[in-house]
């Protein structure tokens, strides 16, 4: 399936895909009221040093233990998407506490929040890749993860 | 045509069934429910006391699950026996279910002590099922003082899901600290006063050794009034059906990395077991959810003809209260790294080239990257530990390692 991918190469760490993450899941229609001036929540973030530094978001894996690991049945796997029903989340952190790669958070109400491919909001397709500057982000067929 | 038989109806069956259903389509499957209801998350009563899910979404699978998934549930029928010779579940009904394997799946129960005159209490109450939780609710309301029996992970979410309903909260347990069983004296010590904060009282290295009636006389000597009295000293695991039917059983019901007990043709899953913890390279009961589910995949992958080893099982958990976090895992032993204030902690503890355990209470970002490194054993010498300690961080990697995590081009 497609995923998103990214290369250490190529990110300047300018946070641009955070800002995106958190303004396309926003609902809101204007970025300045969604997102200045407050605390962003957002569901890919940047990791590395001054020198190297690349985007981290769920890598919606083959086997994903997330989702043996819900104690609320609320992560589920659909198309080879890993999403949340967020009103079945009671924000345990059980998911936090076991997803290897970081990227499960919660989300300013306090449930559980995670990367969907921006597939369920109107962006349609990932807003960090396409927001990504140097094209540091992508989205693409790259065959299975090896975990 | 394979018949499956299911014994329980909890997290375990599920995971179970979905494991039975990735490798056979057709055969027969039978679970058999003590409780009237379809799987719910067992973790969730305290939130539904708390008023943070309700009935319809503490449905652990969606309604339609059982027949999506061609099973026929029996529902408040109760399995006495186990017929491994004739290959038969016997039910309280006199009915016969054979079978060609089975899992047992059937739990743990309250372990409610033998105190002097607790018969003599009218409101007494465990904390385990859906069942217990609306009777609880049922029976306490702003006027309720309610004393709860044991400060474990039992006790006080029950304590958090029942606080904004009753007037007062006081929780004893003989241990000299909250959560004992997971957390260290300094650990619990902050957990606790967040707790005290929140309005909850402790009697601790105390415990109730007679009642009379609303009065619980203290072994320190004190003397309480409740309205309501909730026993939450601990849980045992439902093992009667496999013993009796001559299988081996210590604590739990004794399994292997695939689910198989002593017994040809039964595997066992959940809370009701004790299999590996690669934490400690023995045998322990882990009645914890994300175990029961993997455990319940094996079992149900194996007993269709499959091959499915779980050999990942490690004490793990994650718990709040009122908002403040602490997540635990694997043992608490060999070096330790620590940051503390006087709200948060942060241990991890490391032992030949390993970590092997951590107690993390408000740091938890990217915990999951610490329990990955004990699940996994990675030696700690392939990443920059340094930096790790400090913050969880998939940077810590090597670059290779990292790249191959990411699935991009080396």
């Amino acid at each position: 399936m497609k995923r998103i991918y990214v290369n250490e190469e190529w990110c300047l760490g300018c946070r641009l895909c955070e800002y995106n993450c958190a303004f396309a899941n926003s609902g809101k229609r204007d970025m300045v009221t969604a997102l200045k001036g407050k605390p962003i929540f957002p569901r890919i973030h940047i990791e590395g040093d001054d020198k190297i530094s690349y985007a981290v978001s769920c890598r919606h894996c083959t086997d994903p233990i997330c989702v043996k690991s819900c104690i609320a049945g609320a992560i589920y796997k659909s198309d080879g998407v890993v999403q949340i029903r967020k009103n079945k989340c009671v924000g345990c952190f059980t998911c936090v506490l076991v997803c290897p790669y970081g990227a499960l958070s919660p989300s300013e109400s306090g449930v559980m929040q995670k990367c969907e491919l921006c597939l369920t909001n109107s962006v349609g397709e990932p807003a960090c890749v396409k927001g990504c500057p140097n094209r540091a982000i992508v989205y693409e067929e790259r065959g299975a993860l090896n975990e | 045509m394979n018949n499956y038989v299911i014994i329980g109806n909890g997290v375990a069956a599920v995971g179970c069934i979905e494991g039975i259903r990735s490798v056979d389509k057709e055969g027969k499957i039978t679970v058999v429910s003590e409780e009237k209801h379809h799987v719910y998350g067992r973790p969730l009563i305290s939130y539904y006391l708390e008023g943070k899910t309700d009935l319809e979404r503490m449905n652990y699978r969606p309604l339609g699950f059982y027949e999506e998934m061609g099973c026929e549930v029996l529902y408040g029928r109760k399995a006495i026996k186990i017929d491994n010779e004739s290959k038969n579940v016997v039910l309280d009904d006199g009915a016969n279910l054979p079978y060609t394997s089975v899992c047992v799946a059937t739990g743990s129960s309250p372990f409610v002590p033998p105190v002097e005159g607790l018969e003599t209490v009218e409101q007494k109450y465990t904390f385990m099922t859906l069942d217990d939780a609306l009777a609880l609710q049922k029976a306490v309301n702003s006027d309720s003082r309610v004393l709860i029996v044991g400060a474990g992970l039992i006790g006080l979410k029950c304590a958090e899901g029942i606080h904004g309903i009753v007037k007062s909260i006081t929780v004893c347990d003989l241990a000299d600290r909250v959560l004992s069983s997971i957390l260290d004296s300094e650990a619990a010590a902050i957990i606790q006063r967040h707790l005290e904060e929140n309005g909850i009282s402790f009697m601790l290295s105390d415990t109730a050794v007679r009642f009379d009636k609303n009065t619980a006389y203290m072994k320190s000597g004190r003397v309480t009034e409740f309205d309501a009295l909730v026993m939450a000293v601990g849980v045992r695991p439902n093992t009667s059906l496999v013993k009796d039917a001559g299988g081996e059983v210590n604590r739990g019901i004794l399994v292997n990395d695939r689910m198989e007990t002593s017994l040809p043709g039964v595997y066992s899953a959940g809370d009701c077991t004790e299999g590996n913890d690669i934490t400690i390279g023995g045998r322990r009961v882990l009645a914890l959810l994300p175990n029961a589910y993997m455990q319940g995949h094996a079992a149900g992958v194996n007993m269709a003809g499959g091959g499915e080893v779980f050999d990942k099982a490690m004490p793990m958990n994650s718990i709040g209260f009122f908002g403040l976090h602490a997540m635990t895992a694997g043992t608490y032993d060999g070096e330790m790294y620590e940051e503390k204030t006087d709200t948060s902690l942060k241990r991890l503890y490391t032992k030949d080239d390993r970590l092997i355990g951590f107690i993390l209470i408000g740091h938890h970002e990217r915990a999951g990257i610490y329990t990955s490194l004990i699940r996994e054993k990675t030696p700690l010498s392939s990443l920059n530990f340094e930096l790790l300690k400090k913050t969880a961080t998939t940077y810590a990697f090597s670059p290779k390692i990292r790249r191959k995590k990411f699935g991009s081009v080396v």
